[in-house]
């Protein structure tokens, strides 16, 4: 029988503290979708989402409405639609991404994830289109996402692809200037990408997965700060102890949505993330947990070492929550999307050095992060080119999702609303590693066998 | 596994609000006029707040959850309180291995 104290526990983190499934994620293979006739393929593909997902929504307000859990996105994920847009001998991939659009509005997602190529190791013909064709696609929908591997461990990074997506960033973020660079929100650079992420902008649907499955994203930064400021000045055994069990209880709920939905739409259950994804919401943020250790302000000395605790313990706990766990999993340090975060860099504690430092140690890179408007490709790619580096060395994903907000400068804040919320302006260096971009090439991969 | 028994129909009712006379009474008529069977009752008060807990068996209603829910919380801000239910999964597999 439940106790009082466990039913009392249970309704406290949902009603109080945040705790939330942030997202249902279908994922749908479009690999019998490819066809040389442009209309054809977009039809078929359109056909092939609308059918798939026509109940997604309607089951997870059910599931949501049951349980009484907050579900806050169903959104779905694509096999990379450079794989299925090749066959069609396009000058560019717009039109595909204007149908995933249409097909993302008609089922009612937010976003729809998979306006992708992968290419760590070099660029098929396809790969160099989809890739050129990133800005006016996000420019012209509202729903899409992108993503492009850059490198992986065992391919070494593509530096030439690192150069072009500095590019590509910098035309997104004109293309949409007067939205603040919003197109950059919905584009991310990886190293290492997971296939089964279901966590946008990063999502789509790899060619490893099956026809369509169900994949589980939870979080709740407020549970765990709550369970960690209860303990007080416990010792760190004690702390990653909390830390583990409240993930533990998180993961389950997601776990028990994740079935319940496959279920219901009659698709495989995938995976569940358990990440722990902050909000703009107060009392929502992975940089208030952090805090709530005993650092003064995210970003201080002793950062990147409560991040490793927490990361590590979150993933001890959720590991023995679902025997399915995959994605990202561990804690996402966004900027713009976190109101700690926000508050360490408006205060001066928290830099762009120091973000890439407590990148080693978490599940995501650099993420959501503003620079001024003048920040030269060139820079940029540098920047990618030092955050996939640490991802390819150290065997873990990286990302890089970062916005030269046009027309600003550091001391100013970019407004994006909604989740993507708002982001004061990060200084970069400003000595040049043009020459260094400009090389051209692929880093060799690293050798295996001799870590450290 | 809920996957396996999902057609149990225990659920579990949480009040959360201000004590007054006549919550108990409130919510098990709607309960009753439904013909949802209270299995169990537990109550506490938080300072000054009650918060009860009552376990019922849906079985034989011909309501739905989403409908139920409605009810209650129209009972409960009849009565200034908050009323809530939830299937039980959600307790149980959160703290049940």
């Amino acid at each position: 029988m439940l106790t009082l104290a466990e039913i009392m526990e249970t309704i406290k983190m949902v009603q109080e503290e945040n705790l939330d499934i942030r997202t249902i994620t279908m994922g749908i293979s479009l690999r019998d979708c490819a066809d040389p006739d442009l209309k054809r393929a977009c039809r078929k593909i359109y056909d092939k989402i609308t059918r798939l997902a026509s109940r997604l929504v309607a089951v997870g307000e059910e599931i949501s409405r049951e349980y009484g859990i907050p579900i806050v996105h169903k959104r779905i994920s694509v096999t990379p639609i450079s794989l299925i847009a090749e066959c069609s001998r396009q000058e560019d991939y717009v039109e595909y991404a204007l149908t995933l659009d249409a097909a993302a509005a008609a089922v009612g997602v937010n976003f729809i994830g998979g306006f992708s190529a992968l290419v760590h190791k070099g660029f098929t013909g396809g790969d160099r289109i989809l890739i050129t064709s990133i800005p006016a696609a996000l420019a012209g929908t509202g729903r899409v996402c992108a993503s492009v591997n850059v490198a992986t461990t065992r391919a070494g990074i593509n530096m030439d692809a690192v150069y072009l997506m500095g590019r590509v960033i910098k035309e997104t973020a004109a293309r949409t200037a007067e939205q603040g660079g919003l197109g950059c929100a919905k584009l991310v650079v990886f190293s290492n990408v997971p296939e089964d992420n279901p966590f946008m902008a990063g999502a789509f649907h790899g060619i490893g997965e099956p026809e369509c499955t169900i994949n589980v994203g939870v979080s709740g930064p407020g549970v765990v700060k709550n369970a960690v400021a209860r303990v007080g000045n416990a010792d760190f055994g004690t702390l990653a102890e909390t830390v583990k069990k409240t993930a533990f209880k998180i993961t389950r709920m997601g776990e028990l949505v994740g079935r319940l939905a496959a279920e219901r739409l009659g698709v495989p259950f995938g995976i569940v993330d358990l990440s722990l994804a902050p909000t703009p919401a107060v009392g929502d943020s992975v940089a208030e947990i952090l805090e709530a250790m005993g650092l003064e302000r995210c970003g201080t000395h002793g950062t990147t070492a409560a991040l490793a605790l927490l990361n590590d313990a979150v993933k001890k706990g959720g590991a023995m929550a679902s025997s399915y766990v995959g994605g990202l999993s561990g804690a996402f340090i966004p900027v713009s999307e976190d109101a700690g975060m926000i508050r360490a860099v408006e205060g001066g504690a928290l830099s762009l050095d120091k973000l890439e430092a407590m990148t080693c140690v978490c599940s995501v890179g650099l993420d959501m992060i503003a620079v001024p408007g003048d920040t030269s490709a060139e820079t940029i790619a540098a920047i990618i080119a030092d955050e996939v580096a640490i991802g390819v060395i150290n065997n873990k994903t990286t990302a890089v999702r970062i916005i030269p907000a046009p027309g600003k400068k550091v001391g100013d804040n970019v407004t994006f609303g909604g989740l993507l919320g708002e982001a004061p302006v990060m200084a970069v260096h400003p000595f040049s590693a043009d020459n260094f971009v400009r090389r051209g090439g692929r880093i060799p991969a690293p050798i295996q066998s001799l870590t450290n | 596994m809920c996957a396996q028994e999902p057609k149990k129909n225990r659920i579990i009712v949480t009040v959360l609000g201000p004590d007054r006379v006549g919550i108990i009474a409130g919510v098990a008529r709607v309960l009753a006029e439904n013909n949802i069977n209270i299995l169990d009752i537990s109550q506490t008060i938080l300072q000054e707040f009650l918060a009860m807990i009552m376990i019922a068996d849906m079985e034989k209603s011909r309501i739905d959850l989403s409908t139920l829910k409605e009810r209650l919380a129209a009972k409960g801000s009849e009565l200034g309180v908050r009323i809530d239910a939830q299937h039980e999964d959600a307790f149980r597999f959160m703290h049940r291995i």
